[in-house]
């Protein structure tokens, strides 16, 4: 018989104590899950929720993120001119040494975003913790925001929606973009892209705190440089890229 | 010596047929408009890169003619020429008119126009949209008081007061609807302090060509007596208004073709972008600008109504055209998200977007002015706005 290795049997004590602990843990001592927030709690300032994109690890014709965000979202995946897209796979090629690079492009989540400045009724808008939002109950689908979008970010709903899903409302007429998966944020997960693309093994995407100086994505942007899109306009977005 | 302002008869078969006609075409656009509400913007050409179509291209004209309508009057009371003064009415109910036309089309082209409660009552201070909608409740409620003023005589002695905040009104009120595309700080048409005074140019241009196309037709039409001193002046300030206009646009694109990052831009509008350099080279500045400005000019054919008439409707077909080459071949340029590099996605980033207009939206941009004409018919065979009789004699001692 195969000697037990110590080592693997302290492992797995430590690991099965770890998951008592995270298990029973929130309902003790009412501990939050991880950057989760609970129902009744206001969504605060001390976050800024952003994503960070390697472009070195994003495969040109690889379309997880965009797959898992349709799914998520309720989307049609349809490209259509009137389809509406959260998310795109942009494929860039350098005019002069024609050096490739391929990058999701959505809502970049700017902390002064113009979509916010110029919308009328402020149905546009930018929670505490940086994610921009459409409030689809105020939305007059007047589409300035779209065009203000420096990013191409918004979509219009250009026809009747069916098979919504219940956490993701949408509706004809109301223009929409990547939320980041809020709902899944305040659920303390992270946005389908990121994980879709962590299951698919790219590692392509980091999500996190920006203001936690713990946080994997604040310290890879502290170690290495990065890129603001259309950083001339000095909008501060909460998405930043790696490797263009 | 007062004018006597007469209401027209208004019962001629001429009439009705122009009241009928007028209303088919507004039920044809309320009808497009109640399709694009039922089906989405679907059924437009509209899309998510061509995202304002046709119907902006009527509205931002007509609100910016609206504008400019208000000018005889200004004229009169801000500048004391009196010569204008008998016109003034007629200039103030234009502009109304034309805003009125306007906004309808801006409304129904909403995507929730079932909402524009919401727009009453939610603001965003730090938007231009929401300014405006003060802006344009504000100028009618400022015009309507400026005609009251001119045309009660107890408040004679407040016309040119009210005459005065009006033009500043309007002047401030195109500077809100140039600013709109100049505060789209992403966009290369856009992003520029000059299209404020640009549209102030152009509203001076299309507004002054509006009302002498309905001087002329009200005039033409009930056989009354219009002078050509009064019109010989309007058709030269016409050939002003419409250089001034030509002006802004060359220092707009001179300015462009001076800046690297722009070169792309201007090429496309200018030369390479397909129908937008014909709208702009063929529309905009020959018809709409050269041609006018050479018939209205010619020492002969300058002196006939129907070169005038001629003229005015170039300018503002010319104008249509100027504004379908900012507001649509504006975003059928693309976005430049890294510039140097050449960009594609499946959502149309890098490439020239498609735009072809359907029949509801341009039914529904058509039914804006054909709205503006209802109220104008209607107003002058209800109220009298219009002077019995222009002759020059009269004119000159008004």
């Amino acid at each position: 018989m195969k000697p037990v290795d110590p080592t693997r049997r302290q492992f797995l004590a430590a690991a099965g104590g770890a998951v008592s602990i995270l298990t029973l843990a929130p309902g003790v001592l009412l501990l939050a899950p991880a950057h989760g927030r609970a129902p009744d709690q206001p969504v605060t300032g001390k976050v800024r929720w952003g994503l960070l994109i390697d472009t070195t690890k994003c495969a040109a014709g690889c379309a997880d993120c965009v797959a898992a965000c349709n799914r998520e979202n309720g989307l049609s995946g349809g490209t259509r001119p009137t389809d509406p897209q959260w998310i795109r796979k942009v494929e860039l090629k350098d005019r002069r040494p024609g050096r490739q690079a391929s990058l999701p492009m959505m809502c970049q989540h700017c902390a002064q975003p113009p979509c916010v400045d110029v919308c009328p009724t402020g149905a546009s808008f930018k929670r505490a913790d940086g994610i921009v939002l459409v409030d689809k109950h105020i939305c007059i689908g007047c589409r300035y925001c779209m065009m203000a979008c420096p990013y191409k970010a918004r979509s219009l709903v250009h026809e009747p929606v069916t098979g919504q899903s219940p956490d993701v409302p949408r509706g004809k007429g109301t223009v929409e973009s990547c939320t980041f998966c809020v709902q899944r944020v305040d659920r303390g997960e992270t946005p389908a892209c990121v994980e879709a693309c962590a299951a698919a093994r790219h590692g392509a995407m980091v999500f996190g705190d920006l203001n936690d100086p713990a946080s994997e994505i604040a310290r890879r942007l502290a170690a290495y440089p990065s890129t603001r899109v259309r950083a001339d306009l000095a909008l501060d977005p909460g998405v930043r890229y790696q490797g263009i | 010596m007062g004018i006597a302002l007469h209401a027209i008869e208004g019962r001629s078969p001429g009439y009705w047929g122009l009241l009928g006609a007028l209303g088919a075409l507004t039920a044809l656009g309320l009808a497009g408009a109640w399709y694009m509400e039922h089906h989405g913007h679907v059924v437009t050409g509209m899309t998510n890169q061509i995202v304002w179509g046709v119907p902006h291209v009527f509205a931002v004209f007509l609100i910016v003619a609206a504008s400019g309508a208000l000018n005889v009057a200004s004229i009169a009371s801000v500048f004391g020429r009196t010569f204008y003064k008998p016109l003034a009415p007629l200039s103030g109910l234009l502009a109304i008119a034309l805003l009125a036309g306007g906004l309808m089309v801006l409304v129904l082209d909403l995507g929730r126009a079932d909402r524009l409660v919401v727009a009453m009552t939610h603001f965003n201070f730090k938007s231009i949209f929401a300014w405006n909608i003060f802006l344009y409740t504000g100028f009618f409620a400022l015009v309507a008081v400026y005609l009251w003023a001119m045309l009660e005589r107890r408040m004679n002695r407040y016309a040119a007061a009210v005459g005065f905040g009006a033009f500043v009104w309007r002047l401030v009120l195109t500077t809100g609807t140039g600013s709109i595309f100049g505060f789209l700080v992403a966009r290369a048409a856009y992003d520029s302090a000059l299209l404020a005074p640009l549209f102030i140019a152009l509203s001076f241009s299309y507004g002054l060509a509006a009302f002498l196309i309905v001087l002329l037709a009200a005039y033409g039409w009930t056989g009354r007596e219009l002078g050509a001193a009064v019109l010989a002046r309007l058709k030269n300030l016409q050939i002003v208004f419409v250089a001034a206009a030509l002006y802004f646009v060359a220092v707009y694109h001179l300015t462009n073709l001076y800046l690297a990052k722009q070169g792309a831009y201007v090429r496309f509008i200018l030369v390479d972008g397909g129908v937008y350099p014909l709208a702009f080279w063929g529309g905009q500045v020959l018809l709409g600008s050269l041609v006018p400005m050479a018939l209205l000019a010619h020492p002969r054919l300058g002196a006939t109504r129907g070169a005038i008439a001629v003229a005015a409707t170039l300018v503002v077909l010319g104008g249509l055209a100027q504004m379908f080459v900012t507001i649509v071949g504006g975003q059928a340029f693309p976005l430049e998200l890294f510039p140097g590099f050449a960009e594609s996605s499946t959502f149309f980033d890098g490439e020239a977007h498609r735009y072809v207009p359907s029949a509801p939206e341009l039914a529904l941009g058509v039914a804006g002015i054909a709205v503006a004409g209802i109220l104008v018919a209607l107003a002058v065979k209800l109220v009298a706005f219009l002077p019995a009789r222009l002759g020059d004699p009269l004119a000159d001692s008004a």
